[in-house]
């Protein structure tokens, strides 16, 4: 094992970042959010719509300026980063966007979009080579290479999402963060972009910020899991962990929601009801944010933020009760 | 038990510019009243368009078929009169669209669209047709709702939408419920609380509910009978317990280990290679044929027969043809 700093590829610490809406008003859609990526492994994210996660994830690849704290890649500040440096940068962290029907230009041919990444970091001396290495990368995505000279109105939810990892891997990345790259598509197709993900980790040694609200994917892929909630972290740990001994009230009512196709298993199933919905992060509540629907909630939770501590090995979690139940 | 509704041979087709598409060939089932059942398949597989063809909302370019028949109630409601259409939606079947904000008008309040489907339908005073939309919304578990009547889509959350969308189903009280993806759109924590509120109101109003969807995991614990559909035909149809312990189908077998599970671990997913085919010139055979891993010689030429494995339990594959 490697010690020291540059056993994390990725180390986020006190990271903030807050949206001005409107008149005096702040969105505080990352708050305070610390944690680390090693390199070659796979970090979910995960949370309930407005979490924060896709800020999240943005931030750290520099894509949204920080409003505070600190993102390091390979120790450098990402958003200190100029020039030749940022440059390099861009390359070396990708992005993967959810929605893959709006993310992908309608009115370039994929082999424009692919090549793009290629021009604007010259990977390839000419052209013919250019031609070559989008071909091999649509092959690599499982797409044929010569689907390079369609638009991409021609192809199906999953192709689509396929031409946006190979845009992705077209500059030769490290790390890929990936934006909820499946919740758009069918069951079917779902398995085979997520094999396809871990496939191209393996052969390429990549990193992966998994960001996702489907549990039972993310419990799949990843190493370790990030549970958020109103912009905070709420629980992080190994995947193992996350679900077999879960600390956060949060994630064990998060488990419980997801509905397992096993109709005895189902029916046994309890679950942990949270009171109403997740409030508006305009407002949220005092101490723990997660307080008032939280069904195990005590007067200090009402007073005081709670820290995220120790646990165990790899096990951090946000609670004034941990370990109670 | 009875059945509520039965299709026969429905066929819809739309005719585009890229030719006909025949997004629904040739299908027959029945609905148990009283039961939930579930219509389980992947986008293009003809399940929005059953149930709308179930509603009566095909709309050109779409056309049902000639000998198409579905029998509400003893009754062939393609042979409605517009009349009869709209006493029919609405007291005898409802349903929840999938996508809330655009279902919703986003310039009437919410009262009002509750209150619209009460006074079309019977004559009461708009005071009475208030008082009963309040109660819809206390029904599906909407807070203040005497307040909430007033205020527009815009100032409800995704789940509260829904929430309002299943309460405009609701008014009348109809004998059939069509919910079509009603939680796609929703967090898992929400997906979980309506799907509750869903099964208590079935229970204790003894509702007939058909639930699409795309989810194997929220039909386990909430229908009793299960429709597999696949490129506009269903391909197996069974019990709850036929399909989750027995599937027979390929397709069936290969969705339930698509999909990730919690409560177990594995080292890769298992994938349906390729994907469905073109709906505007379908395969002669089997349409799954071509995704299949047991496909025979046979499988690509002629499409299988139905075949009854147990009582209820029926699939069409040519596989349960040899062996049995």
């Amino acid at each position: 094992m490697m010690t020291g700093k540059d056993r994390y590829l990725l180390e986020v610490s006190g990271l903030k970042k807050y949206f001005e809406v409107g008149k005096k008003k702040t969105l505080k859609a990352v708050d305070e959010v610390s944690f680390y990526i090693r390199k070659g492994e796979t970090l979910g994210v995960v949370g309930e719509s407005g979490c924060g996660k896709t800020t999240c994830g943005r931030t750290c690849i520099g894509l949204y300026e920080k409003t505070d704290g600190q993102v390091l890649y390979r120790g450098e500040d990402v958003h200190q980063m100029k020039g030749e440096k940022r440059r390099q940068f861009t390359k070396q962290a990708q992005i993967i966007f959810q929605d893959p029907y709006a993310s992908l230009d309608p009115k370039m041919k994929v082999s424009e979009i692919i090549a793009e990444g290629i021009r604007a970091h010259e990977l390839a001396g000419s052209e013919a080579e250019i031609k070559k290495r989008v071909e091999e990368l649509l092959v690599t995505v499982g797409l044929d290479g010569s689907y390079g000279t369609r638009y991409v109105h021609e192809f199906s939810g999953g192709q689509r999402q396929r031409i946006g990892i190979a845009r992705a891997l077209a500059v030769e990345p490290e790390f890929i963060v990936c934006d909820e790259p499946i919740s758009a598509l069918d069951v079917s197709i779902q398995a085979q972009i997520v094999n396809l993900l871990e496939k191209l980790k393996k052969e390429k040694g990549l990193t992966y910020m998994f960001i996702a609200h489907d549990l039972s994917m993310v419990k799949h892929i990843s190493d370790r899991v990030m549970v958020m909630y109103l912009g905070k972290i709420m629980e992080i740990t190994t995947s193992e962990n996350l679900y077999n001994k879960p600390e956060h009230p949060y994630t064990k009512a998060l488990l419980s929601a997801i509905p397992i196709p096993d109709p005895h298993v189902e029916e046994k199933k309890v679950r942990i009801r949270m009171a109403g919905e997740i409030p508006s992060p305009f407002n949220p509540p005092s101490g723990c944010r997660f307080q008032n629907r939280c069904p195990y909630a005590v007067e200090k939770c009402r007073m005081e933020e709670p820290a995220l501590t120790q646990i165990e090995e790899e096990h951090f979690a946000a609670c004034h009760r941990c370990g109670e139940f | 038990m009875d059945t509520i509704l039965k299709v026969e041979n429905l066929s819809v087709l739309f005719r585009t510019y890229a030719g006909e598409v025949q997004a629904v060939r040739n299908i027959s089932f029945e609905i148990e009243e009283g039961n939930v059942t579930a219509i389980v398949g992947e986008s293009g597989c003809g399940k929005s368009v059953t149930s709308k063809s179930i509603m009566g909302l095909i709309n050109k370019p779409g056309i049902v078929s000639k000998e198409s028949k579905i029998f509400f109630q003893d009754e062939n409601i393609l042979e409605y009169t517009e009349k009869q259409w709209e006493n029919y939606r609405g007291q005898g079947c409802s349903m929840v669209f999938q996508d809330a904000l655009t279902a919703l008008n986003p310039t009437m309040n919410i009262g009002k669209q509750i209150t619209e489907k009460i006074l079309v339908h019977k004559k009461v005073p708009k005071k009475e047709a208030w008082q009963e939309g309040i109660r819809m919304l206390e029904l599906v578990g909407i807070p203040n709702a005497a307040m909430r009547m007033k205020q527009y889509p815009h100032e409800f959350s995704g789940g509260m939408r829904q929430r309002v969308m299943i309460a405009i189903a609701l008014t009348l009280n109809p004998k059939l419920l069509i919910a079509d993806e009603p939680t796609t759109a929703l967090d898992v924590t929400i997906q979980a609380d309506i799907l509750e509120m869903m099964k208590d109101i079935q229970k204790t109003h003894g509702m007939t509910i058909i639930l699409i969807t795309h989810d194997l995991g929220i039909v386990a614990n909430f229908a009793q009978n299960i429709i597999v559909m696949y490129a506009g035909k269903v391909v197996e149809k069974g019990s709850s317990e036929d399909i989750f312990y027995r599937p027979a189908h390929p397709y069936t077998e290969a969705l339930l280990r698509a999909v990730p599970r919690l409560d177990v671990s594995e080292e890769t997913l298992e994938t349906i290679e390729g994907a469905p085919p073109n709906m505007a010139k379908p395969p002669i055979g089997c349409p799954f044929a071509a995704r299949c891993k047991k496909k025979l010689p046979v499988c690509e030429q002629k499409f299988p027969e139905k075949a009854e494995l147990t009582k209820g339990h029926e699939v069409c594959c040519w596989l349960q043809k040899g062996d049995r």
